[in-house]
């Protein structure tokens, strides 16, 4: 084959008649010091000084007996401590007697059986070198040739550069194949749907204070606290729970109204106090860290921080946009209520958001 | 007939050993196995043992996870957990939380096999990462290894997803805050993002399908594949033979070091013990994602100081620093705030994956290579090595932003500023220092092999002169260090050919002798010594 010798010459670059100049890369070893080659072995004491050698000998056998004892010892603590015993050690403190004493004892009956083995082989085993050739990757031209003529003969046997129809139709059919695992698929989950879109709150639903499980009224919102409500209805027992919450999570707190500088919040407002989604907008963690001085919340998972005094705006960090507030105000048993759902998806950016 | 009493006449020869080897060679030819690998040689470097850690932290992940799975329930069915843990009594969480709690709490040795899992998990990627800049740095990706190379980088990938979707099944506060967090970034891909996060959590987040469905990813999908690029590695490490540093009596033709049997079989079967004691010992004294301090997930509850296992940390310094932009437009929302980072992930890795590649094309080096470099003697890719690792560290820096400004008293805002400019500027800086400090070195080997090794010895000249004896390197030393080549960069050729035509020279043959030359040329290495310059200055009197 005319293009075997050009595989050991594709030095490039791709002008063929430049591939042969100074584009070579250096030979391996040029300028090199003389090679003094392998320096002859030195012999270790333990070569040469059989009391040397018996005292590397009863070492290892030490570590494996060692490492005998060990296991015997992780049995009799198995079985000896009970699952729940805690202990005091310095300087760890207080651990499980169980975890602390079959850890130890499993990790020295192991340490002990690789100490013994590296150290047999690197006081009692042949430590001569010696070098062994290496032979190319590459085929052997004739070989190559051999593989390709034989490839050439199979290809032609089957017909399959000849027979373009087969070929084509068995091609349409292996690709489509796998479109049915594709399909099969399609029930992981629904389909979204304006799922996103709504929450449990609705007009008149009232908020209902997570600490307590009791309506929350305005009195119970003090200036310069957090408080986190759910709508009602929502209880920890039900099986929607925790999809539901992880949209309907409300935080609470009580502004002066005065302070307030958004227009709209203050108007969604009742007395000054507003109601947030608690549910991030970057990646949807649960916002929790509170500054009472300048109305800041901090989300703890990626330090999304917004203004609850100026429509929950993004004051830093990298969430896209400001939290939806829910509009509240109070019914006439005078505890505050939902006067509709969010007006926008709570938490993280979706395509569809809009 | 004849067989039995071939057999019984062999009974007194051949010893048991030889009989059940032949009774295999029969079957599965393992004499001619044997020969090629019993003595095979292998050399010896410490660096080469860090590869053996990940093989066998491996193998304790596997052995643990087995046992793991036998009490660990991959169910979100919900339970009132009414076991000894106190604080916790009474409280709904999910069937996998509570086999967890079960398995550290009530099964004998449960919390020790949890613990060696987890350990063995951040060795495993740990060691994978630094064998790789092992690797990298010696260059010993190149030919032939290069696809061993990508092996041994989807096995780092599917390591860390592996782990992602573990440390996510017991189902903890912190880890379904780390799943939730996927699902943001998944929600935040265009078109497909809300159809696929559907898909994945069997509807809303969370659900109650994902901890059965990272259960089959995690115990059989992944560590399937990995189990079988495992094995692919290291029979292509055998094919190729292992590589060596240069030395006296080493070569590119030869393979200088220990045989398999005893010496290796000993010290890397040893070596298995080893990691596996100092893991186990690790697993008794130190605690690692205790989920009974964090509780049960709930989506409406979360843990300041949230972390992620290490090796996911640089993702997490992505999403963290990255300012929230989005785009609403025709009823879209972009939020590139996070599709950003999640495009970028899978970039920071590929980018030196690929590298191999790069540095074959722009050197033109076809050569086979089992020579390893010293990183010095490449100041080009050492100081990209350097700088990519500077930029997987800002990474992490930002990924862990609220701990560094909570244990160094530092401003949250201005660390995040840092990382966003150091994202760009320090892996520059990083390769300018680390190119110079290699070249600083090679001068440093030159200056050895013309004049001799300082011996610290002070010596007064009859005149008075005190001088420093320097001492001659040995003919070993010498050779050594002038092993390496010392590539010229390549060359676009005349502009015009022999017969006064001009040539067309195309921008990629451009753009790659610049680059080659970055790579070979004069600013990027300090000529060798040569023996000639050498013997000059040895034979001339007047030397000290």
């Amino acid at each position: 084959m005319s293009q075997d010798m050009s595989e050991s010459e594709e030095n490039l670059p791709s002008e063929p008649s430049h591939a042969h100049g100074g584009d070579v890369p250096a030979v391996r070893g040029e300028n090199a010091f003389a090679d003094p080659g392998l320096p002859p072995h030195e012999h270790r004491r333990q070569d040469i000084d059989e009391r040397a050698a018996k005292s590397s000998e009863r070492t290892i056998a030490f570590l494996f007996l060692l490492s005998m004892l060990s296991t015997i010892g992780f049995i009799a603590c198995f079985v000896v401590f009970p699952v729940d015993k805690i202990i005091y050690v310095f300087p760890f403190g207080h651990v499980s007697a169980l975890n602390f004493s079959l850890g130890l004892t499993l990790g020295l009956a192991l340490f002990c059986i690789g100490a013994g083995a590296v150290h047999w082989a690197r006081t009692l085993m042949s430590d001569e070198e010696h070098a062994a050739e290496r032979h190319p990757i590459s085929a052997e031209p004739e070989v190559k040739a051999q593989v390709l003529a034989d490839f050439a003969q199979g290809a032609k046997e089957s017909g399959f550069g000849r027979r373009k129809l087969i070929r084509n139709t068995m091609f349409g059919a292996l690709a489509l194949v796998p479109l049915s695992g594709v399909v099969l698929l399609r029930d992981l989950g629904p389909l979204p749907g304006d799922k996103l879109r709504h929450t449990l709150w609705s007009k008149g639903k009232v908020l209902i204070n997570q600490n307590t499980n009791k309506p929350l009224r305005p009195e119970d919102v003090p200036v310069g606290s957090l408080t986190f409500a759910m709508p009602e209805g929502l209880e920890e027992n039900q099986e929607r729970f925790q999809k539901e919450i992880a949209k309907a999570a409300l935080m609470i707190i009580r502004l002066e109204p005065n302070d307030i500088k958004d227009k709209r919040e203050r108007d969604w407002a009742h007395e000054g106090i507003v109601a947030f989604s608690k549910i991030c907008t970057h990646v949807g963690c649960p916002i929790s860290l509170y500054e009472q001085q300048t109305h800041h919340v901090l989300c703890p998972c990626h330090q999304s921080t917004f203004d609850l005094s100026d429509g929950a705006r993004v004051i830093f960090g990298p969430a896209g946009h400001a939290l939806p507030q829910l509009r509240i105000s109070v019914n006439e048993e005078g505890n505050l209520i939902a006067l509709g759902d969010f007006t926008e998806p709570v938490g993280p950016s979706f395509w569809e958001r809009g | 007939m004849s067989t039995t009493a071939e057999n019984s006449q062999r009974r007194g020869k051949a010893p048991a050993g030889e009989r059940v080897a032949d009774w295999a060679d029969g079957r599965l030819g393992i004499y001619g196995l044997a020969k090629a690998n019993m003595r095979k040689i292998f050399p010896d470097h410490w660096s080469f043992m860090l590869g053996e850690i990940c093989l066998y932290s491996f193998i304790i992940l596997i052995l643990t996870g087995v046992y793991l799975t036998l009490f660990f329930h991959p169910s979100m069915a919900e339970v009132v957990y009414d076991g000894p843990y106190a604080p916790l009594q009474g409280q709904r969480m999910s069937d996998a939380f509570a086999s967890t709690m079960h398995i550290s709490f009530e099964v004998r040795g449960g919390l020790l096999v949890r613990q060696i899992h987890h350990w063995a998990a951040l060795i495993f990627v740990a060691a994978m990462l630094v064998h790789m800049m092992r690797v990298f740095f010696t260059g010993a990706f190149r030919k032939p290894r290069e696809v061993n190379w990508l092996f041994g980088f989807l096995l780092l990938v599917l390591g860390m997803f592996t782990g992602f979707t573990g440390y996510s099944l017991p189902d903890d506060l912190l880890s379904g805050t780390g799943v939730r967090f996927m699902d943001g970034a998944v929600l935040s891909m265009p078109v497909v993002g809300t159809y696929l996060s559907f898909f994945m959590f069997g509807g809303e987040f969370p659900g109650t399908d994902f901890v059965p469905r990272f259960y089959s990813v995690h115990i059989l999908l992944l560590p399937g594949i990995m189990a079988g690029l495992l094995v692919a590695h290291l029979i292509l490490v055998f094919y190729h033979k292992h590589t060596q540093f240069p030395g006296a009596g080493k070569t590119e033709k030869n393979v200088v070091g220990m045989p398999l049997l005893p010496v290796y079989m000993a010290k890397a079967g040893g070596f298995f013990f080893l990691v596996f004691g100092v893991i186990a010992a690790v697993a008794s004294i130190a605690s690692i994602n205790p989920i009974w301090a964090m509780g049960p997930y709930r989506p409406d509850q979360v843990s300041t100081g949230a972390q992620p296992d290490w090796y996911m940390g640089f993702s997490e310094g992505l999403i963290r620093v990255m300012p929230g932009w989005e785009i609403n437009a025709w009823g879209h929302t972009l939020a590139l705030g996070v599709f950003i980072p999640l495009m970028i992930f899978p970039l920071v890795l590929v980018a030196i994956a690929i590298y191999p590649f790069v540095e074959s094309w722009v050197t033109g080096d076809k050569r086979e290579h089992h020579l390893l470099d010293r990183p010095r003697n490449h100041p080009v890719r050492t100081g990209f090595g350097a700088a990519w690792l500077s930029w997987y560290g800002i990474l992490l820096v930002g990924g862990g932003n609220d701990l560094w400004a909570t244990h160094f008293h530092l401003s949250l805002n201005q660390i995040t500023w840092v990382v966003r400019i150091g994202f760009f500027v320090l892996p520059v800086l990083v390769f300018i220092a680390t190119k110079r400090i290699c070249l600083g070195l090679q001068r440093r080997d030159r200056d050895k092999v013309l004049h001799g090794r300082e011996t610290g010895l002070i010596k007064r000249l009859p005149h008075g002169e005190f001088i420093e004896v320097h001492e001659q390197l040995s003919q070993e030393a010498l050779h050594t260090l002038t092993a390496h080549d010392q590539p010229k960069p390549l060359e676009a050729g005349p502009e015009v050919d022999e017969n006064g035509v001009e040539r067309k020279i195309g921008p990629i043959t451009k753009l790659r002798t610049k680059l080659s030359h970055g790579f070979y040329g004069e600013a990027s290495q300090i000529p060798k010594p040569t023996p000639e310059e050498h013997a000059e200055i040895t034979s001339g009197h007047g030397h000290h």
